[in-house]
């Protein structure tokens, strides 16, 4: 299968008042692929991450220069509507993050919003996307309970099917796993290997392993700048430059 | 063994305990406090309250009868106030909180709403008279009193609004904003429910506030006297707390009608409590069905 450009970072600079967050970012991701951003604390590489569904935007006093093209528009041109490009770039956070409301109305939220009215439709989806979440099974009974009441893995893996029900292209995930422990971590890892058939996905973690395992493309960031980026195998085991072998050995970070 | 000696040990016990003591007596005095009060007014009004006392208007130059017309005008100025206070209020504490960047203008916006908080309520009353009453053209009414109350209920709402607004995590105010959801959609979908209790509270701190003013009404809304009940909301009302403030200074028999005064104080106590109470069970319902 052919190789599909789906996102190209060109040239980014990213600062937090005086503060330069990111420097002169270019990076390359494909459809269908499993990217992942590695780095210590403070690289760099979350706040990357939320320039692509322009969640940056939130905060005030943040500058940003470059281009990132999502299927060969830039997001950041005047007249992108954001609104529209956050429906296509879905993301789930560090910690599962339900809202106070049913697990139907978590899943059927994202259509709401964008004006699906349909019962039957919505219900359909709903079950649909949880299936493919691997969390139908384990809610089917309780639907319209408190999405409050799932366990952490459980909460994670919701918060992935809302993310999906929506159709986006893309699926960015900031430390899914950072607050799960080895079994449900285990399970959403499954998931990402099953989900990437349908979406292109970008990973932040803290964790090597995890990036080894779910990956195929590995991003490492030191210090707001991208050191070094290839074939997750390849960065496993042969790095070119010394700075990245000395990270994902442990080394330092 | 750590190397505090048994001294210093037996120094921070004692110290340990006088503070806790001190605490514990601290908090005592608010219980007492509020006892004191409720059977202060209990033991002096109880005899004043019977069924003719809440069903019938005053008569006999307010000596004998009941407060009726008091306590539905108390209950019709401190409804209105806070049905025209919420809206408004709310809207604000969504401005100050969602729409605008931290910055000079919020600072300042903020210090209007606190000074304006601070203002003596016979102040209000004042500008109630000469805004609602006399410029709006809405003479002596219950509408020129709700409208003096929910701007003095305002600070408290908004205040309490926004304490509720920022108890919700931004979390998932990203997560909506990350499926697609306007700004909008995720404040009136997400936030404002979430929200919702710390603004009931507001509500009934406000309402409660409202029920209970005398200055604000007392050019604006309330009258000396009136048998009957208000058929419109241009009408002047008879109130609770400033009823007790013409007993009690105004009277033709001051001595003679005390415990008419003190009745009419526990209505008024009894009347909050009420209110509070609905508002408390609507906002525990709303907690259980998350």
């Amino acid at each position: 299968m052919e190789k599909s450009l789906k996102i190209a970072i060109k040239e980014l600079n990213f600062f937090y008042r005086d503060f330069k967050a990111l420097t002169d970012i270019s990076l390359d991701v494909y459809a269908h692929e499993v990217t992942a951003f590695i780095g210590p604390s403070g690289c760099g590489k979350s706040t990357l991450l939320r320039c692509l569904n322009r969640m940056n935007d939130l905060i005030s006093y943040r500058r940003i220069e470059g281009k990132i093209l999502l299927d060969d528009q830039n997001i950041y041109d005047p007249n992108v509507d954001v609104v529209s490009l956050r429906r296509r770039i879905g993301m789930v956070f560090q910690k599962p993050n339900p809202f106070p409301k049913s697990i139907f109305e978590n899943v059927a939220y994202g259509m709401r919003v964008n004006g699906f009215k349909d019962k039957a439709y919505m219900a359909q989806q709903v079950e649909t996307t949880l299936k493919s979440a691997a969390l139908w099974d384990e809610v089917k009974d309780r639907i319209h309970e408190s999405a409050l009441g799932l366990s952490g893995g459980q909460q994670q893996r919701l918060c992935i099917a809302r993310a999906m029900a929506v159709e986006p292209d893309v699926l960015l995930m900031d430390e899914p796993c950072s607050a799960l422990d080895p079994i449900a971590t285990q399970k959403i890892e499954e998931l990402i290997h099953q989900l990437k058939e349908t979406y292109t996905i970008i990973i932040v973690t803290h964790n090597m392993q995890q990036a080894a395992r779910v990956s195929d493309i590995t991003a490492f960031f030191y210090l707001g700048e991208l050191v070094e980026t290839d074939k997750t195998n390849t960065i496993f085991t042969r790095p070119k430059l010394r700075q990245t072998e000395d990270y994902i050995t442990g080394r330092f970070g | 063994m750590f190397k505090n000696s048994n001294h210093v040990q037996g120094r921070r016990k004692l110290l340990q305990f006088i503070m806790f003591g001190f605490f514990r007596v601290s908090a005592a005095i608010n219980g007492i406090a509020l006892l004191a009060i409720f059977y202060f007014l209990v033991s002096r009004g109880w005899r004043a309250i019977t069924w003719t006392f809440l069903t019938q208007p005053p008569i006999d130059s307010m000596t004998k009868g009941g407060i009726l017309p008091c306590i539905v005008g108390t209950v019709c100025l401190s409804l209105g106030a806070i049905i025209l206070a919420i809206p408004i209020g709310v809207a604000s504490a969504i401005y100050l909180n969602e729409y605008t960047f931290q910055g000079r203008v919020l600072r300042m916006i903020r210090l209007g709403i606190n000074n304006l908080a601070g203002v003596p309520s016979i102040v209000f009353g004042l500008f109630g008279l000469a805004f609602f009453v006399v410029y709006l053209k809405m003479g002596v009414s219950i509408l020129a009193g709700a409208f003096t109350l929910a701007v003095l209920t305002l600070p408290v709402i908004i205040g309490a609004t926004e304490e509720g607004l920022r108890s919700v995590p931004d979390t998932y105010r990203e997560a909506s904003l990350g499926l697609g959801a306007t700004k909008w959609q995720t404040i009136y979908r997400v936030v404002l429910p979430a929200a919702l209790p710390g603004i009931l509270t507001g509500g009934i701190l406000g309402l409660s506030r409202a029920a209970g003013e005398t200055a604000p009404i007392m050019f604006t809304a309330a009258a000396f006297f009136t048998p009957s009940l208000p058929s419109s909301i241009f009408d002047e009302v008879m109130a609770l707390p400033y009823h007790i403030y013409v007993l009690a200074t105004a009277g033709t028999e001051i001595e003679a009608t005390r415990h008419l005064q003190y009745g009419t104080a526990l209505v008024l106590i009894f009347l909050v409590l009420g209110l509070n109470l609905m508002a408390i069970i609507y906002r525990a319902r709303l907690q259980k069905r998350r």
